[in-house]
């Protein structure tokens, strides 16, 4: 087949190869001659695949300045109306994925028959929105895009249908033809107005096109319809009577397959074989001569090419011919058999005046069991992937895919979902569906999974908590914590430490919550208090995440322990965050200065031992501060040293006198 | 049973989903409600016609399934959604923004009829400022309050310009949900597990209780409150796990019940028959809690999810009331729960119940409403 071409805007038609690269996503990467003029090549997006991609959106620009193309890898998926069959088809997917494969031999396949049935009814569905759609229209350019639509779904579900009768049910010789029957009656739709026109006109058989509908009938298998309406023929015209009554007669014993198994194919090859022979003599007989409508009518039942070719006009299509040929010459065809009468059909029915079109080659491959054929021309011919996708998956279901392996890595059904679930998650709201594809897709599904997920924007915290669930229930740690910390910063820059504190909470995100508690700690330090009180007092066991953040709870906690006057705990608190290296060594002059007005206090609260060791305290921050050339010229620092150092000692020499008195008495 | 639940695919992702209320004195079901879309590029408020299932539309051909009456673009996605009276709907939007529409039954047609424009916003620290999700609203005609990720409690007038009142900083978290416990307290769920009851008639900024998760402070989602007793309090959080609160003692829930594996959005007690209470989730269930203490009597419907219907102790601590939902005599302490939505994959962000109806929405752009909840 021709592989569809693009016009790649920009190309450069002097050079003598295009070169592509891909860039993210789904962008496609060529050298143009746009942007020369700015001295800078531009990259230019192109189709992201040759085969169904388009360009869908170009950028404006004045001609030679840089533009920018944004390709749509999956055209299909933009269409609001198909969002209906995007959304219910994913539905039955999860069910066929769930389904239970223990299922043995008949009770197996006619759970994959139903799953196949209801994938047709969501396309079926589907096509009657789009088809409303397109009569309430009042804009052609939409009507026209709506009957396109309309047409691509009916092709899709054709297609289906031959698939389940084909492969997913594989109905055997006499089944085989009711359920042909069953597909050319549901699908070939083009005489369904001429039948109801006759039908409900006053009188039928008056109607100039009433044989054309009785050919139809026939022409479909339809026999009682069309005996129903010879009946009203007759009534009308009593001296073909004696005739009527034999074509009835004849179109009343007609011997059809059944789909119990009350008869064997050799019973109803004799049967049939007794029954094409009697038509067969009427006919020589010369019976219908004086009628020319019964006598074609009498030559169609005996299978004769010449005379359903008449017909074309009718069946409109090469595969109703092939259908009506079978059920008048070959009834209990075999499968195998179906690729031999489907290529002369074609060839018949064609005649050579018109070429197959990709349509006519898919029906083929199907009739001729080209499975991968069938597959790989709808990828080809269909603007989505989600025909391709689901019906694979289904056949894969089926263990009918199971020896082919693709070169490039994973099987034929995971690639082809692989495709779909991507160009869902290009799409702005479909991309929660995508997430149950990739899971189904054991080999690569995974890490698109991961790639893809990164790139969905979090608008909303509501909708971060959406992406955090599934990648927290597919244990994506990486991807968690990625989601974390960006809405922790949006928070952080939306000076919202509460909200970026919890982020970094739910992430495990350590440094991150130490980067929060300093930012609380430096806020404290300029204002003099705290904000966001109702998070750090109920930080609970989260305290524990970060050694800074800890320090904040429990600094916090000395705080309300200063505030409610208990002071000894609160100063044995003080002294701990210290000496425990809880606080960090930046904070201590702080914390020191905060000791102040305890040390001042009538009472003693500092014992001795305590008062040595706040001063060892102090001792080693101005110890260890003392190369740094900032703390010795700092006024300000030298006499809060200064002050701490007096208070030290006045609270001691209180102590020594206090405790010596208690020890004394 | 499942067939008495109409389906209708919307093509948008459906966030809220909200019964028109009844005129007052009217005896018949609800018939009319509005959904809210979000994560589309165009959303929209839309309202449907939930016809009676025995009320055979024009053509003939009316299964119950719901049809638009009309719509309109909505700015952002659709936070949180209310009623104000029969033909106005206050919705929140994820831009902070806080819109009255009007229905005009007249012609079908929905307008803007009021909006305040970034009701909800960010300081930022480099640019000047903007907007912040607006995550819930609640209506008390015509008093309308609102909450967001900023934050902040915003208390309007329907029929007033400018806030009546607002509380910046009201939380350090997010708060996800708020409503009335009575005409002038309302109640709010933050992100680090709080329930805080708040006093709009004082002035001081703070809120006058706070409840909260011991343990892990897992965040709160959704919050109601009984409408008979207004001290019992239902909330839902990020685990799935119901909470039920008894807001005249202590400060941590009186029952913990086990039942979503993912967050749960909303939580309902049933307007007129509040042993009954609903939950969805973003597992993409719907559980109907039933509390009616005497299990031998229950209507054959609590039976019709079947393989689902699963019995929890409850796990009361409190016992000086005699409610339903805070009893634990052992003898009579058993819920039954049943999962309403077998099978489903993605979230359910929305219910509504109201008489015997309940309509709900999903990420999978569905809109399902059962007219026979009790039948």
């Amino acid at each position: 087949a021709a592989v569809p071409t693009q016009v790649v805007p920009g190309a450069d038609p002097s050079a003598r190869q295009l070169c592509f690269a891909w860039g993210p996503a789904e962008v496609l990467v060529c050298e143009t001659r746009f942007g020369r003029a700015g001295g800078s090549r531009s990259p230019s997006r192109s189709r992201s695949r040759a085969l169904t991609g388009s360009v869908a959106d170009t950028g404006e620009g004045a001609p030679g300045s840089s533009r920018v193309f944004v390709v749509r890898r999956d055209q299909d998926i933009y269409i609001q109306t198909l969002r209906k069959l995007f959304n219910e088809s994913h539905g039955i997917f999860m069910g066929l994925q769930r389904s239970e494969e223990e299922l043995a031999g008949k009770s197996r396949k006619a759970q994959l028959v139903q799953v196949s049935k209801n994938y047709r009814s969501v396309i079926r569905a589907c096509m009657e929105d789009m088809h409303q759609a397109a009569v309430s229209t009042r804009d052609p350019a939409l009507q026209g895009q709506y009957s396109t639509q309309v047409s691509i779904l009916s092709a899709m579900e054709l297609i289906w249908n031959l698939c389940e009768i084909l492969f997913v049910e594989a109905a055997a010789a006499g089944p085989l033809l009711l359920r042909l029957l069953d597909w050319v009656r549901l699908h070939v739709c083009d005489v369904d107005s001429m039948v109801r026109e006759v039908l409900s006109s006053e009188n039928p058989s008056k109607h100039k096109l009433f044989w054309n509908v009785v050919d139809v009938f026939v022409l479909q298998g339809r026999m009682d319809e069309a005996r129903h309406l010879l009946s009203k023929e007759v009534t009308a015209n009593p001296t073909s009577m004696n005739m009527y009554k034999i074509l009835d007669d004849l179109m009343k014993k007609m011997p059809m397959p059944s789909l119990g198994n009350t008869q064997t194919l050799t019973e109803l090859e004799l049967k049939w074989q007794h029954w094409h022979e009697e038509c067969q003599r009427f006919l020589q007989d010369g019976t219908f001569a004086s009628n020319p409508h019964m006598e074609s009518i009498c030559k169609i039942l005996v299978g004769d090419e010449d005379a359903i070719l008449e017909k074309k006009e009718l069946m409109t299509t090469w595969y109703h011919f092939l259908v009506t040929r079978l059920l008048y010459s070959h009834p209990t065809v075999k499968p195998m058999e179906l690729r031999f009468y489907a290529q002369s059909s074609m060839d018949l029915f064609l005649g050579g005046e018109s070429s197959p079109e990709p349509l006519d080659m898919i029906l083929m491959a199907a009739f001729e069991f080209e499975m991968h054929q069938v597959i790989k021309e709808c990828s080809i011919v269909l603007s989505n992937w989600w025909f391709v996708a689901h019906l694979t998956d289904l056949l894969d279901h089926c263990k009918l895919l199971q020896s082919h392996n693709l070169y490039f890595g994973s099987n034929m059904r995971e690639f082809l979902l692989l495709e779909y679930a991507s160009g869902l998650f290009s799409h702005h709201s479909l991309w929660q569906l995508g997430v149950d594809y990739f899971d189904h897709c054991p080999e690569f599904g995974r890490v698109y999974l991961e790639l893809h997920i990164e790139r969905i924007p979090l608008n909303t915290e509501q909708k971060a908590l959406k992406v955090l669930r599934i990648c927290e229930q597919r244990q994506m740690h990486e991807q968690v914590r990625s989601i974390c910390k960006i809405m922790a910063m949006k928070a952080l820059r939306n000076n919202r430490l509460g909200s970026a504190l919890s982020w970094s909470i739910r992430a495990k995100d350590a440094a991150f919550a130490t980067l929060i508690s300093d930012r609380f700690l430096k806020d404290y330090c300029e204002r003099g208090c705290f904000s966001d009180l109702d998070l750090i007092d109920n930080l609970g066991p989260s305290m524990l995440l970060s050694d800074r953040l800890t320090f904040l709870g429990k600094y916090r906690e000395f705080h309300r322990l200063y505030g409610e006057k208990r002071f000894p705990e609160a100063a044995r608190l003080l002294l701990t965050l210290m000496t425990a290296h809880i606080a960090p060594c930046s904070f201590w002059m702080t914390l020191l200065t905060d000791a102040l007005p305890l040390l001042e206090q009538k009472e003693i609260i500092f014992s001795a031992e305590q008062t040595y060791e706040l001063m060892r305290c102090l001792e080693d921050l101005t110890a260890g501060n003392a190369d740094k050339q900032k703390f010795q010229e700092d006024d300000v620092e030298t006499t809060k040293v200064e002050m701490l150092r007096l208070a030290l000692a006045r609270n001691l020499a209180r102590v020594i006198v206090k405790e010596g008195t208690v020890e004394g008495s | 049973a499942m067939e008495d639940v109409s389906a209708k695919f919307v093509s948008q992702k459906i966030s809220r989903t909200r019964w028109r209320p009844p005129p007052a004195a009217a005896l018949q079901p609800p018939d009319v409600f509005a959904t809210g879309s979000w994560d589309n590029e165009d959303n929209r408020i839309s309202l449907w016609s939930a016809d009676d299932l025995g009320n055979v539309g024009l053509s003939g051909e009316c299964h119950g399934e719901p049809h638009l009456l009309c719509d309109i673009q909505h700015n952002g996605d659709v936070m949180d959604m209310q009623f104000l009276d029969q033909e106005r709907i206050v919705v929140a939007s994820s831009t902070g923004t806080v819109t009255i529409f009007r229905h005009h039954q007249n012609n079908q047609t929905l307008s803007a009829n009021h909006r305040w424009e970034r009701a909800h916003y960010h300081v930022d620290q480099d640019t000047s400022c903007g907007g912040a999700a607006c995550t819930g609203v609640v209506c008390n005609n015509p008093e309308i309050v609102t909450v967001g990720e900023d934050g902040r409690i915003n208390l309007f007038r329907a029929d007033q310009k400018d806030a009546v009142r607002t509380i910046d900083n009201a939380d350090s978290s997010t708060l996800h949900a708020v409503t009335f416990l009575r005409t002038t307290e309302i109640l709010t769920v933050n992100s680090i597990g709080q329930l805080k009851i708040w006093d709009l008639r004082q002035q001081r900024n703070e809120p006058s209780q706070i409840f909260s998760l011991a343990g892990d402070r897992v965040p709160l989602h959704c919050v109601d409150r009984h409408p008979n007793q207004q001290h019992i309090v239902a909330t839902g959080g990020q685990d799935g796990m119901l909470s039920i609160w008894d807001i005249r003692q202590g400060s941590m829930p009186v029952s913990l019940l086990n039942a979503h594996e993912a967050e749960m959005w909303e939580v309902h007690f049933h307007p007129s028959n509040p042993d009954h209470l609903f939950t969805c989730s973003e597992d993409g269930s719907l559980w109907h809690w039933d509390a009616s203490t005497n299990v031998s009597e229950k209507p054959s419907f609590l039976h019709q999810g079947g393989r689902s219907t699963t019995y929890l102790s409850h796990n009361t601590i409190n016992q000086s009331v005699v409610s339903a939902w805070l009893s634990n005599d052992p003898t009579k302490d058993r819920m039954e729960i049943t999962n309403l939505i077998p099978n489903q994959t993605l979230s359910v962000n929305s219910l509504d119940v109201l008489g015997p109806c309940l309509v709900y929405g999903t990420d999978a752009e569905a809109i399902y409403v059962n007219r026979q909840l009790f039948a």
